[in-house]
């Protein structure tokens, strides 16, 4: 099975983790990228995400399709957070479920690598001296979870 | 000629000052000639040298003929995760 959302609401990495339970897997992997308060230096009070929603749903389907094909039969559950976080919120969680570990580790790697590269997030960054700015990854060549 | 509508995103939306362009090309004009009639447009200081286009909600090459009808979108660099 495998499931990808973009959500307004709160994330709750255990209820994705309950939703891939099954007797078949010997190995669940969850990654989940949280609100930092710092950044680059500058002190973080809070973040805004916004998306190209319906792109944003057909590339994570998309990396989803691409990772079932590459690390084998398996569950996965994505959400991606968008909206308004505070500091400490899960902005985007993954899920991976495998009969062994090494996929299941593995996978969810690539999918947040991916989600990286190539769906239409944006992060607007609310500071301490209070300026806003778009984390714009490029410009400084490293991302920023 | 025809006009396609281009979507804009966080700073591109805030660079070009709204959430949509009008475009105006020429039959078989290509994701390249769209981008370059963006580029005479107050805001475009913000594009980088490439910058990404989606159409039909799918990154898009430069060399890709845009119909008329086809959902295109400006895509700044993504910062999901």
């Amino acid at each position: 099975m495998r499931r990808s959302a973009i959500v307004t609401r709160v994330i709750n990495p255990a209820a994705l983790m309950a939703e891939v339970q099954s007797t078949e897997f010997g190995a669940v992997s969850m990654f989940a990228g949280t609100v930092r308060d710092t950044n680059d230096g500058r002190s973080v009070t809070a973040i805004d995400y916004t998306a190209y929603t319906s792109m944003a749903e057909s590339e994570l389907e998309n990396i989803l399709a691409e990772a079932e094909d590459r690390f084998g039969l398996m569950a996965i559950v994505v959400e991606h957070r968008v909206g308004a976080l505070a500091l400490g919120d899960v902005g985007v969680a993954i899920v991976a479920a495998h009969a062994h570990r090494a996929p299941a580790l593995d996978c969810t790697r690539f999918v947040i690598e991916e989600i990286k590269k190539r769906v239409p997030i944006w992060k607007r960054e609310h500071y301490a001296d209070g300026a806003r700015e778009w984390v714009d990854p490029t410009a400084r060549g490293v991302a920023t979870t | 000629m025809s006009t396609v509508t281009v979507q804009l995103f966080a700073s591109y939306a805030e660079s070009f000052g709204g959430p949509t362009l009008e475009i105006s090309l020429d039959p078989g004009s290509t994701v390249g000639d769209l981008v370059h009639s963006i580029r005479s447009l107050p805001g475009a200081y913000a594009l980088p040298e490439s910058p990404r286009v989606a159409v039909n909600r799918r990154f898009a090459s430069f060399d890709q003929v845009v119909e008329p009808r086809d959902e295109v979108a400006l895509i700044p660099p993504v910062a999901g995760g």
